[in-house]
């Protein structure tokens, strides 16, 4: 009886394009809240649904991707990275110095990231081998980190080398960002869904007791996922200098707390075991829809970030309605 | 018997989406009685005593109390009823001591600040209630669950509950501790309080129950008195006979596979020594603290030992190494399923292929699609009721859950499996699927080691018993010779000065 139920064939791949179409936002709340907020800004303000302006939209929304693409790994691990925003400085300015120095601005490339995923690895061993609670031990890398960017920097600005510098422009109409968002985005997406590192992420915040009885290598891998968060924060960071044509000592101040949300609002659970690329991709256009429709609107910075708040609140709400219903 | 009914439920019925939950289901309960409920995993007994607690209101029918038709919307108004419920999750604050825990929710006050002289004498009145003896300023997390448990009841009664529903309370007790429950319950019985108890073992029902409503697939089947022969209830619960609780057929033994030399953990284990054959079981009996799940964990690589070698067809295995471990064949059914044994929200084929995860993998990459047609092949062997293996493991039955957990070790192919309590929370159904399972693997060829705290259970389904007592292996009995006296008189043997949990 329940055989020919189970060998039959999956469901999904017989399934129409707008019945997968229907799942995904049943699945995905926070898309919907995307199209709903898009559909507002549009009618508030038709400015909003320019080309121009999208491209904006998503240039703003690259950053804080990119960070959030890092933090999602950490998180679906069960764990939480308030450090990227710091780290994503240290590496910018890293950058800017090793190209200072005179050595080839390729190095200077591969250096800043190199230097994150270096500092994601410090907190990550301190998490899985000395035991700190992630919140801590990340936190501690959030000072440290931005405390050695202004050791580094002296607190002043270092130009970017052109090496790098080509991240933060266009091609064609299209601002690199954008690209580096999408693929670093790939690379998440691919990562957790179809790598043994991504599936015992979930296994690991699923159950971290389970896990680990199942010979999963538990420590190693939650290691490996900060240092990741750390590569990607680097990446992240390279790309803010870029656009500046700078490394700033204070650049990506708080920008953790953005990453965050992004996760959270794209569906992830703080609790772990639960979180997907393609909702914090949702959970940061989320973000710069907001803000970017706010600015149109003429609506003050300030009151800006009340709607923010209140927009993560009402996300998060929504998904544990949505779950207790069905 | 002419006073109304402490409790009736009157032809309820629950849906939950589009599953129905209960159909039409009564049930009344009488003061100072114990009324048995019994039916399998999905029988709809949980969803029912939710009912009683306030958790869910009925779709349809009525509740009575004291022969008033009212609703339970809420557990205060349950509470206010006089109805106490203790879940098969304990509702404990670990970190706090059991003065606190016992007097949560209603923490004696004066002017403001909590009264401490109060609270102490409230939960050593409701401890002594029960009989039971622990340090009032102790964590809920230092003490074993069976004492968690104990609490948890004292807890219960100290709110003066007229009517207590115990879900599987003794599911995690041994069978001293059991008797002891089962005293306690009677002694409530005489002073009037109405009871609904639930439970798989056929024996206690009938040990301290009255009357018992069988349930199946939702659906009311039967009440029958608890002194009911064992296989009527089976016959009821089931809608089949079962002809064997115990289906054990012993294959011819060959060579050891998993031998354990002299392991030793301070504290908790002694210079341990055994082995287990090719086609054996091996049954860990002992009461709960003796070390059997302590050894299983050691052996599996979960925890460390400080002596000793273990070595799995003659290779010594690294110890404190889980994936050296699952890489010699050994497979380890934890004792918590929930907790230890599945990641509840991942899905059916996500935690069949955990252990072999990483050994199926092209380079980093997961063969996913393979997973999911081993998943699938497992499932249909194992006879896993879901119509999908992508659905979330979590909303399986129990039975089913556990035997996801024992496909895990199906799949790795690992010929020695380690099995601590494998049919707990598992209905009878399910229970003779798990002991069958146990003969395919061992007619195969595999090595079985299983602690259980349920004796029958481990003297049912062993070739051979090994008595813990205190860390120690205090005895061997070979299956012929394993009766529940002999074993507990090993069991007992030299504990009780070290035993004052």
């Amino acid at each position: 009886m329940s055989s020919d139920t189970t060998t039959s064939p999956p469901r999904a791949e017989t399934r129409s394009t707008r019945q997968r179409i229907s799942a995904l936002l049943a699945e995905n709340g926070a898309l919907v809240g995307l199209l709903v907020i898009c559909l507002a800004m549009f009618i508030a303000t038709p400015e909003f649904l320019t080309a121009r302006n999208l491209l904006n939209v998503g240039n703003q929304a690259a950053v804080v991707a990119i960070l959030a693409f890092g933090v999602t790994l950490v998180i679906v691990a069960a764990g939480i990275d308030l450090s990227v925003g710091s780290v994503a400085a240290l590496s910018a300015i890293g950058s800017g110095w090793i190209a200072a120095t005179g050595l080839p601005g390729v190095l200077g490339l591969v250096g800043g990231p190199v230097l994150g995923m270096l500092a994601g690895l410090v907190s990550g061993l301190a998490v899985a081998y000395g035991r700190l609670p992630s919140f801590i031990a990340t936190l501690a890398m959030l000072s440290v980190a931005r405390g050695l960017t202004l050791v580094i920097s002296g607190g002043r600005p270092v130009l970017m080398p052109p090496e790098i510098n080509w991240l933060g422009a266009e091609i064609g109409p299209v601002p690199v960002p954008i690209l580096v968002m999408l693929v670093m985005f790939a690379i998440t997406a691919f990562v957790l869904n179809r790598t043994v590192f991504g599936r015992s992420l979930y296994a690991i915040g699923g159950n971290h007791e389970a896990a680990r009885l199942s010979g999963l290598p538990v420590k190693r891998i939650t290691a490996r996922a900060y240092a990741l968060s750390g590569l990607f924060a680097g990446i992240a960071g390279l790309v803010l200098a870029a656009r500046l044509e700078s490394a700033q000592p204070q650049a990506a101040d708080t920008y953790e707390l953005d990453a965050i949300a992004a996760v959270v609002i794209g569906g992830a659970s703080l609790a772990g075991g639960r979180g997907k690329a393609t909702g914090t991709l949702v959970g940061a256009l989320v973000l710069a829809v907001i803000r970017n429709g706010l600015n149109l609107l003429n609506v003050s910075a300030f009151w800006q970030q009340v709607v923010i708040g209140l927009v993560i609140a009402l996300a998060v709400g929504a998904d544990v309605l949505r779950r207790r219903v069905s | 018997m002419t006073a109304s009914p402490l409790l009736q439920l009157s032809g309820v019925h629950k849906r939950f989406g589009g599953i129905k939950a209960l159909d039409r289901v009564d049930l009344t309960v009488h003061a100072g009685t114990v009324h048995a409920l019994l039916g399998e995993n999905g029988a709809g007994k949980s969803t029912l005593i939710k009912m009683i607690a306030g958790v869910h209101e009925p779709d349809a029918g009525e509740i009575f109390v004291d022969g008033v038709p009212v609703r339970i919307p809420d557990t205060a108004t349950a509470e206010s009823f006089g109805i106490a419920t203790i879940h098969q999750e304990l509702n404990l604050v670990p970190s706090m001591t059991v003065a606190e825990n016992i007097t949560l929710g209603r923490t004696p006050r004066r002017l403001g600040l909590v009264n401490r002289g109060e609270m102490r004498r409230i939960a050593q009145d409701a401890l002594d209630r029960i009989g039971l003896r622990v340090d009032l300023d102790r964590t809920v997390a230092s003490l074993g669950i069976a004492h968690q448990q104990l609490v948890e009841i004292a807890k219960a009664l100290s709110v003066d509950a007229r009517l207590l529903v115990l879900d599987e309370p003794t599911a995690a007790l041994t069978s001293t501790e059991t008797e002891h429950l089962f005293e306690i319950l009677r002694s409530l019985k005489d002073r009037g309080v109405g009871m609904v108890f639930i439970s798989h073992h056929l024996d206690e029902i009938a040990a301290v129950g009255d009357s018992v409503t069988v349930l199946r697939d939702g659906s009311f089947v039967d009440e029958v008195p608890a002194d009911a022969p064992e296989s009527q209830l089976v016959r009821l619960m089931v809608g089949r006979g079962i002809e064997k609780l115990y289906p054990r057929r012993a294959p011819a033994t060959g060579r050891p596979r998993l031998e354990v030399r002299e392991l030793s953990s301070q504290g908790r284990f002694d210079e341990v020594s055994f082995s287990v054959r090719a086609g054996e079981v091996v049954g860990l009996a002992g009461l709960i603290g003796a070390g059997r799940t302590e050894v299983l964990r050691a052996i599996s690589g979960v925890d460390k030992y400080d002596t000793g070698q273990v070595l799995v067809d003659g290779a010594p295995v690294r110890g404190q190494d889980v994936s050296a471990a699952v890489s010699a064949g050994i497979g380890h059914v934890p004792e918590d399923r929930k907790e230890q044994g599945l990641v509840l929200d991942l899905s059916v084929e996500d935690n069949l292929g955990l252990a072999t995860l990483s050994r199926t993998s092209r380079g980093p990459l997961a063969d996913l699609r393979g997973q999911r047609r081993r998943a699938r092949e497992v499932t249909d062997q194992l006879q896993i009721k879901t119509d999908d293996v992508r659905r979330p493991v979590g909303s399986l039955s129990g039975g089913n859950q556990q035997k996801v957990v024992f496909g895990r070790w199906l799949l790795a192919g690992s010929g020695v499996l380690l099995l601590d309590e494998p049919t707990r929370g598992v209905d009878v159904g399910s229970k003779v699927e798990i002991y069958e399972l146990i003969n395919s693997l061992t007619s195969n060829g595999g090595a079985v080691l299983l602690a259980s705290s349920e004796l029958p259970e481990v003297l049912g389904i062993s070739d051979r018993v090994l008595v813990m007592a205190g860390g120690r292996v205090a005895g061997e009995l070979p299956s012929a010779e394993a009766t529940q006296d002999a074993v507990m008189s090993l069991a007992v043997k030299e504990v009780e000065p070290t035993h004052v949990q």
